[in-house]
């Protein structure tokens, strides 16, 4: 069909639709959000679709829809099928019926996460097939063949594209919008689905019956590939394998794995046609591993021997140099000119405008020697403001707050968490450290969005992510019956309510909960909310650095060293109450 | 096949994304395929960003430091920080105007001077633009990006009439008029 210029997760989201998609359920992370958001604002195909709390939600949701026959998806980032592990190593043993997609998107060199995981590992760990797209065309292919794959070996199907697949754009050929439809049904089936141990153990036992028949059904699809062209040979797998495309001598030989599990005969049969191979890969050495087993008496060069790096991300140039170490290629084709040096770094920032400055900034003020664990969101950008102490992952702030308060640290605990950080994983932790009787305030970050990853409605927002109106819930009344009796609600914006709310809770003993609201201001932009912009009286000003110290970037100084706020103002107003000369004022008034 | 490389730096929200947009329509119009890969996620937040075209690519779609034949940097001290991406002879288009990054004034570091950013651009080719004058002359601000592009247009390996078309294609009709103002500017200061 047509030729469209589409970003990898947009590619991969309309061979959902070509394959005729029923039902989609995520929690979004960079770099897997895209998926859902392209299917919820396309029109070509009607279907369910949410954003689910979180990834272990959101595979359960998933998969019983798959159970009523449907064709469904579950999409998420690495860290995220952490959160889904426990249904993920299960759903192997009950199995699949409608096709079922569980896409986990991996980012080699940590660009927007807190480790480098492979998901290939937990394919291997529950006995699952898994495609690994080398391009983007390749993933729109490769997820339209996933449905059918899931459904003719009666499993779920991983999908693990990285990084440089999903936020990298190609001119991409498209298939028809699929106009099948099926409705859910649920045929009971309890030796299926109630995992007993008296049912397990014989699923358990058909799940390695099945092995066989999957790592066929896997070589079948084609995406497994190799040309025998002299004595020495590449192995690639993902994005890896447009890299060493891009550079591999001729004569020398090339195997592309796109799908495991990895059928042995078929990779030993082209090991033992060489003398040298040479695995390059992104993330963990599975290839390798498997390839080693096999490659007895061949020299084998990979991340086991440091020929490639064993951690961050390949580029042309890096495999290039990879090549080098393995005695492939005798110079690096690719120059590595020195960058420049003493540039001010330029890292992202919290908006301007952004409530989640005001808080920190009110923080720092009432507990100067405050501990602070923050969370996995805008917010973490807080590190930047002093105020994020530790991050571990989604909900954990609450948990190493009252971990660190209960373990005597005399110090006052404070910890940040956003509104959709805590309905993921952040209530569990509070009613913990309620219950448990841990000294510490938890500030919840309520922009009423899940902003970092692209502005995604959670529960708190009201909106579904098919567009209707839902029944927004109330951190308050959540709060509360977790247990926490110090309920307090501010706007960030009132510099002086939020200083007295935080002072309140440092007063009292127990577990406090501050609950800081005021709309993310790029959702409120779009919403048409316009504030008038702040601006500098020169001649009040006193060059003290007040307001250059709140990090705001439509705060800067003017060739007199004096302040000046630039167009990026938003209107929050904070600025105003932090100067101690009273130099900012709306525009427009003297 | 060898492609044209072409990287697209600048700070996130002035547009980068649209502007390898524009060139991705352009390309599909011409039937030239094209790869690329842009910062999105976190780091987009005011932070550093970039956006890698390949026209005419096949492989993956990273361009390699000291292989990109152009750069469009919407930032000036951008332009900088990824100089080393472009071969020895690459042009640079590059809007005459840096903005002071937050970390200058959190962490007190040395902000470089606009004759130190340009004298570290010596060697190149290039092209400096007024975007923000341009811009404003257009009749807005926000096309600063569509600027850069026009300014670029002349040293791309497409035509001038796909890159207009593919603005056409990808801009709001009621933005229409306001963007093809700020390609023409653009693309008659990127031939001085």
């Amino acid at each position: 069909m047509a030729k469209q210029y589409l970003l990898g997760n947009e590619a991969i989201a309309h061979a959902c639709i070509e394959a005729g998609l029923d039902f989609a359920s995520g929690y979004p992370g960079t770099p897997s959000s895209e998926v859902i958001d392209t299917l919820r604002a396309q029109k070509k195909r009607e279907f369910y679709i949410e954003w689910s709390v979180n990834e272990k939600v959101a595979f359960e949701n998933a998969l019983a829809a798959s159970w009523c026959g449907q064709r469904s998806m579950v999409t998420m980032k690495h860290v995220g099928l952490n959160v889904a592990a426990d249904p993920l190593l299960t759903s192997a043993y009950t199995g699949a019926k409608g096709g079922f997609v569980v896409l986990s998107a991996d980012d080699p060199y940590a660009h927007s996460s807190q480790n480098e995981q492979d998901t290939r590992r937990y394919a291997h760990f529950a006995k699952l097939p898994c495609m690994n797209p080398s391009s983007v065309q390749e993933a729109h292919d490769m997820m339209k063949d996933a449905f059918a794959l899931s459904e003719q070996v009666g499993l779920p199907v991983l999908f693990r594209p990285t990084t440089r697949i999903c936020h990298s754009k190609g001119d991409v050929d498209l298939g028809e919008v699929s106009d099948e439809h099926r409705t859910g049904v649920f045929e009971k089936d309890p030796k299926q689905y109630v995992v007993i141990p008296a049912h397990t153990r014989v699923l358990h036992k058909k799940l390695n019956e099945k092995q066989p028949m999957v790592r066929k059904a896997v070589m079948d699809l084609g995406y497994n590939t190799a040309e025998v062209r002299g004595e020495t040979a590449v192995v690639a797998s993902g994005i890896a394998a447009s890299y060493v495309q891009e550079v591999i001598p001729e004569g020398v030989s090339f195997m592309k794995v796109g799908c495991f599990p990895i059928d042995g005969a078929w990779m030993e049969a082209f090991v033992q046609q060489h003398k040298k191979v040479l695995v390059v890969e992104e993330g963990a050495p599975i290839v390798e591993e498997r390839l080693r087993q096999l490659a007895c008496g061949v020299e084998v060069f990979g991340q086991m021997n440091g020929a490639v790096p064993m951690e961050g991300e390949l580029s042309p140039a890096a495999v290039a140099a990879s090549m080098v170490k393995a005695g492939i290629l005798k110079d690096n084709p690719f120059q590595s000119p020195a960058p420049a040096e003493g540039l001010p770094p330029r890292p992202p920032i919290l908006c301007a405008g952004c409530g989640h400055r005001a808080t920190f900034y009110a923080m720092k003020k009432v507990f100067p020697d405050g501990i602070f664990p923050s969370d996995i969101g805008c917010y973490t950008l807080g590190l930047q403001l002093g105020t994020v102490d530790t991050t571990i992952c989604m909900g954990a702030s609450v948990t190493v707050g009252s971990g660190i308060a209960n373990a005597g640290e005399k110090r006052p605990v404070v910890a940040t968490i956003g509104d959709s950080t805590f309905l993921h994983t952040g209530i569990q932790g509070l009613l913990n450290a309620v219950y448990n009787g841990a000294d510490m305030t938890l500030v919840i970050l309520d922009n009423r969005i899940t902003a970092m990853t692209g502005h995604q409605p959670n529960p708190n927002t009201g909106e579904t992510a098919m567009g209707e109106a839902s029944v927004p819930i109330s951190l308050e009344a959540i709060c509360r019956a977790c247990g926490a009796s110090f309920v307090e609600t501010i706007d960030p914006y009132d510099l002086t309510a939020t200083l007295e709310a935080l002072k309140a809770a440092k007063a009292r003993a127990g577990t406090k909960v501050i609950i800081a609201r005021q709309a993310c201001v790029i959702t409120a932009r779009r919403a048409g909310v316009r504030r008038a912009h702040y601006r500098v009286d020169p001649e009040t000003c006193t060059a003290c650095g007040a307001c250059l110290r709140f990090g705001c970037p439509a705060i800067g100084k003017d060739a007199d060293e004096k302040a000046e706020i630039n167009e990026l103002c938003s209107g929050c107003g904070v600025c105003a109450d932090i100067c101690p000369a009273g130099a900012i004022v709306k525009e427009g008034r003297k | 096949m060898s492609s044209y490389d072409l990287l697209i730096v600048g700070i996130g929200g002035q547009g980068t994304i649209l502007a390898s947009n524009i060139i991705g329509e352009a390309c599909l119009l011409e039937g030239v395929p094209i790869k690329g890969v842009e910062t999105h996620g976190m780091a987009q937040r005011g932070g550093s960003v970039e956006s890698h075209v390949r026209i005419g690519g096949t492989f993956g779609p990273l361009i390699s430091p000291g292989g990109a034949d152009l750069m469009i940097a919407l930032d000036l001290m951008e332009a900088v920080r990824y100089r080393h991406y472009l071969k020895p002879q690459g042009r640079i288009i590059v809007n005459d105007h840096a903005v002071v990054p937050t970390s200058v004034f959190m962490q007190k570091l040395p902000m470089p001077a606009r004759d130190d950013l340009l004298a570290a651009l010596d060697g190149h080719p290039v092209t400096l633009v007024d975007a923000a004058g341009l811009a404003a002359e257009a009749g807005n601000l926000i096309v600063q990006n569509v600027v850069m592009l026009g300014a670029a247009a002349p040293h791309l390996p497409l035509k001038a009439e796909s890159l207009e078309e593919a603005v056409r294609r990808l801009v709001p009709q009621k933005f229409l008029d306001l963007n093809l103002r700020a390609f023409a500017l653009g693309r008659e200061a990127g031939r001085s």
